[in-house]
């Protein structure tokens, strides 16, 4: 929908839109690169019946977005947070949004929104005082009513009769976070009650009238290619479709063949993707989990590393959401409609308007609140699969992913070869560093130390695995590599770990008050070493935040357990203490799943490690005492905290894992078969 | 063998007609369109699928219809009467327990299972009572500690 269709189906009340170009200006990007004009970044509408709507491209995939943002409003027109709708996700509905990445939606759409709620605010003070004939100043609004003196009216009083748009420049000023009164509380989460009611639907809960169900065959192999297909036997089958179909992207390790079976019911469409009879030209595999390492240095671009230096290395791994990719697709005289589970609504559409060559507008992404991404749901291959199937049998189709799919044929955490050098003098300073990074990433590649010289460099390779986006991406490989090598080169020169930071941390305050807060929590100074306990600490910053981890393990027999984590994290003002403590909560569950036995086999094109049976992931068992210290800086701006908190746990714990044993893993996992094995071995 | 043409769920008999091989998962999810029970992994490894079958937590995904047919059976839907909490449901929203909440039907279910079996739980028989459940969101702190709010106020199943 084009932006003045939308404001005419607004009808009455106020509108206010953010403008687009000052952000643009500022960035230096944005507006550019984009197929359709765009130039409002949020909006915000209260309507004749006082209802409040708000509108963004963001989504919610649990790291609670949908109640920060409604925090944001509530806080500037003062209105209770229960009576917000935030509209998320709609390509139809809601303004361009790159997509929900980065940690950006803090940073960038929370003080948006706020601005759209303040000017709205103002506006409703306005025609107050006007209709009143009162002192503009003597005017003021409280829970959902404006008042001055006797007078007092609620929102859509005020808007009766009228329809007032309002475009502010995204730079408006803001109600400092000193004297916030909503934001900085712990709002609950705004849908906990569908949620704990099983009523909020997903979307892979999603059904449409009429609709199939969808199954997909994919190759035994990655690479492999459809040399032949029989489908007679699955079209016997009573109430099945066969289609095949050409991607207009092909799909890393998948190709361009889409062949998919279509049946009423998800039973019949498993039993006839079972009956069809396939044919494959397999693909040599280059490598595999065991070698990919020498794979990468064998195939890097860009100079090469001196020689001698320390290896660590990076498994592939998982995302593994809880609610696999799936999307439902439906044709309506040749506009599509897709929802999606996906943290770009608008890059799937791009997606979905690329593959039948449609015009943007022509296409409709909705994004319900999903069961969560962690950045691995940036792209749009069930909404692809389910609106080619769609269109082909002219009904909406369901397409959800298995486990095995979705461990498969997603796209992983790239694994990563990472090479160290570095030298302390007696007294601390480092003076020389070297750090490179193989196919895993450029995120945290510098290191936050005060290091002159320093040589750092990311490799391009080629990948053997589609990869990806993840939750701080390489920021957790680069971390574990740099802090591990860190405390190895503290006891090299015989410094306390905590001393060797603090010294070398000197160009960053914010990262030395972390480190700090976390020491001093933890007890750093005071640990007493026992058989078979081990006291690591890691730090480091990302995504605008800075963060320290202190970790004190177990090690028996091999098997290592996190018995108690102490985790100071910084990221600006606080919006919301306690869903930023779950936050911290839940990076350092997933963080520890990396750290300890998370890994991606694989070899000979197959995914070895392609159920939950086989991929261990974090459970209630394996969680330490998680202790968080939230540094809450009001005088900073808020920086996104579903990321950054991870990437400290790893180094910490194979820091641990050193102190107890004197054995230094350098690898993640850590500790792959659920212990770490002998040091001879 | 027959297909199955009931079963009792939330308390009302519904007619279904569904091959007795097929899994409760599907035939909830799918036929009865009761989505609060989640599909995780569709191999006994999440328990996001929980649901009670006589008062039991079973896992949906690899339970063959056939062995739910003329029993109890109570998903997230009919866990509370319409428009009521149960007070693992109040203790999961109090303690804000869920972030993505793919995982929370199975974990209440297995919460009040395990409340009806052990109404005063410490702190370890809740990890390994719940221990078959995962989050991937990481919300397990918050869960355990709901868990023991319920058991204060009596949230048995
Ligand atoms: S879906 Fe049943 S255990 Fe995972
Ligand atoms: S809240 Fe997302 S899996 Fe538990």
């Amino acid at each position: 929908m084009r932006r003045r269709d939308f404001l005419t189906a607004l009808g009455g009340g106020i509108t206010v839109l953010l403008a687009d170009d000052v952000i643009a200006q500022e960035s230096g990007r944005g507006g550019m690169n984009r197929q359709t004009p765009q130039d409002v970044s949020a909006w915000l509408h209260i309507g004749e019946d006082g209802m409040v709507t708000a509108y963004t491209g963001k989504v919610e995939v649990g790291q609670n977005a949908r109640t920060s943002l409604s925090a944001a409003v509530a806080e500037e027109l003062r209105v209770p947070i229960a009576s917000i709708r935030f509209v998320m996700g709609d390509t139809d509905l809601v303004p361009y949004d790159m997509g929900t990445v980065g940690s950006q939606t803090s940073p960038t759409m929370w003080p948006q929104i706020r601005r759209a709620a303040a000017a709205a605010r103002e506006m409703l003070l306005d025609l107050a005082a006007q209709k009143w004939s009162v002192e503009r100043s003597s005017v003021a609004a409280a829970n959902g009513k404006v008042t001055s003196g006797v007078h007092s009216a609620g929102f859509g009083e005020l808007t009766q009769g009228q329809k007032l748009v309002r475009t502010i420049p995204a730079n408006a000023p803001l109600t400092p976070a000193a004297e916030w009164k909503v934001a900085g509380t712990s709002a609950p989460k705004v849908t906990g009650r569908e949620i704990v009611t099983g009523a909020h639907q997903y979307p892979y809960d999603l059904k449409r009238p009429g609709m199939l169900y969808a199954k997909v065959l994919y190759p035994p192999q990655f690479g492999a290619r459809l040399a032949s297909l029989d489908k007679s036997a699955a079209e016997a089958i009573p109430g099945v479709k066969v289609v095949r179909e050409a991607l207009a992207s092909p799909r890393a390790g998948f190709g361009a063949d889409l062949v998919g079976v279509l049946a009423p019911d998800p039973e019949t469409a498993s039993k006839a993707l079972a009956a069809l009879r396939a044919d494959w030209t397999p693909a040599p595999a280059e490598t595999s989990s065991k070698d990919v390492y020498s794979y990468f240095k064998r195939n890097a671009g860009g100079p090469a590393s001196s020689a001698g230096l320390t290896a660590y290395t990076i498994a592939y791994i998982a995302h593994v959401p809880l609610e696999p990719r799936a999307a439902v697709a439906e044709w309506n005289n040749g506009k599509l409609t897709v929802w999606t589970g996906t943290q770009r609504p608008f890059g799937v559409r791009s997606e979905l308007a690329g593959q039948f060559r449609l015009s943007e507008e022509n296409v409709r992404v909705f994004m319900p609140d999903t069961g969560s991404g962690y950045g691995g749901k940036h792209n749009g291959d069930a909404a692809i699969e389910a609106a080619i199937l769609a269109k082909a049998v002219g009904r909406p189709v369901k397409r959800n992913w298995t486990r095995e799919e979705e461990m498969t044929w997603a796209y992983y955490r790239p694994g990563a070869l990472v090479e160290v050098a570095g030298k302390a003098s007696a007294d601390g300073t480092i003076t020389a560093w070297e750090f490179h990074n193989y196919n895993g990433g450029a995120a945290a590649l510098r290191t936050p130390y005060a290091v002159s010289g320093a040589r750092e460099q990311s490799h391009q390779t080629p990948t053997p695995l589609r990869q990806g986006s993840y939750r701080c991406l390489a920021a957790t490989g680069n971390n574990f590599a740099r802090e591990c090598y860190m405390d190895e080169l503290a006891h090299s020169i015989g410094m306390d770990p905590l001393d060797f930071r603090m010294k070398n941390a000197s160009n960053d305050d914010r990262l030395r008050a972390v480190i700090e807060a976390a020491a001093g929590r933890f007890g750093w100074k005071n640990r007493k070493k026992t058989a078979g306990r081990g006291f690591g600490m890691a730090a480091g910053f990302e995504k605008g935040g800075r963060v320290a981890t202190c970790a004190e393990v177990s090690v028996a027999d091999g098997v290592v357990k996190a018995l108690r984590v102490t985790e100071a994290f910084e990221c600006g003002a606080v919006i919301n203490p306690e869903h930023l403590r779950n936050q911290i909560d839940g990076a350092i569950s997933m963080g520890l799943g990396g750290a300890l036995f998370e890994r991606i086999e694989f070899a000979e094109g197959k995914i070895l490690s392609n159920r939950l049976a086989r991929y261990r992931v974090p459970r209630f068992a394996d969680m330490p005492v998680i202790e968080s210290v939230l540094v809450d800086r009001k005088d900073l701006p808020s920086a996104g905290a579903g990321e950054c908190p991870i990437i400290g746990i790893a180094p910490a714990i194979g820091n641990a894992i050193f102190d107890a044993t004197g054995q230094r893993i350098r690898s993640m996992p850590l500790a792959p078969q659920g212990s770490i094995g002998s040091p001879s071995a | 063998m027959a297909n199955i043409s009931e079963l009792d769920v939330n308390g009302t008999r519904r007619r279904i007609d569904a091959d007795p091989g097929r899994m409760l998962l599907s035939v909830l999810r799918d036929d009865l369109n009761l989505t609060g029970t989640k599909y995780g992994c569709g191999e006994g490894q999440c328990a996001a699928c929980t649901v009670l079958i006589d008062g039991q937590p079973v896992k949906a995904c690899i339970t063959r219809v056939e062995s739910a047919a003329g029993k109890r059976i109570v998903t997230i839907e009919g866990l509370a009467p319409a428009g009521k909490l149960h007070p693992v449901q109040e203790a999961f929203l109090e303690a804000d327990a869920m972030q993505c909440g793919w995982c929370t039907s199975g974990m209440i279910l297995g919460a009040a299972a395990l409340l009806g079996r052990n109404p005063n739980p410490s702190e370890a028989e809740i990890v390994s009572g719940m221990n078959g459940h995962i989050c991937r969101c990481g919300t397990y702190p918050r869960i355990v500690r709901a868990i023991q709010a319920a058991a204060r106020k009596g949230g048995r199943a």
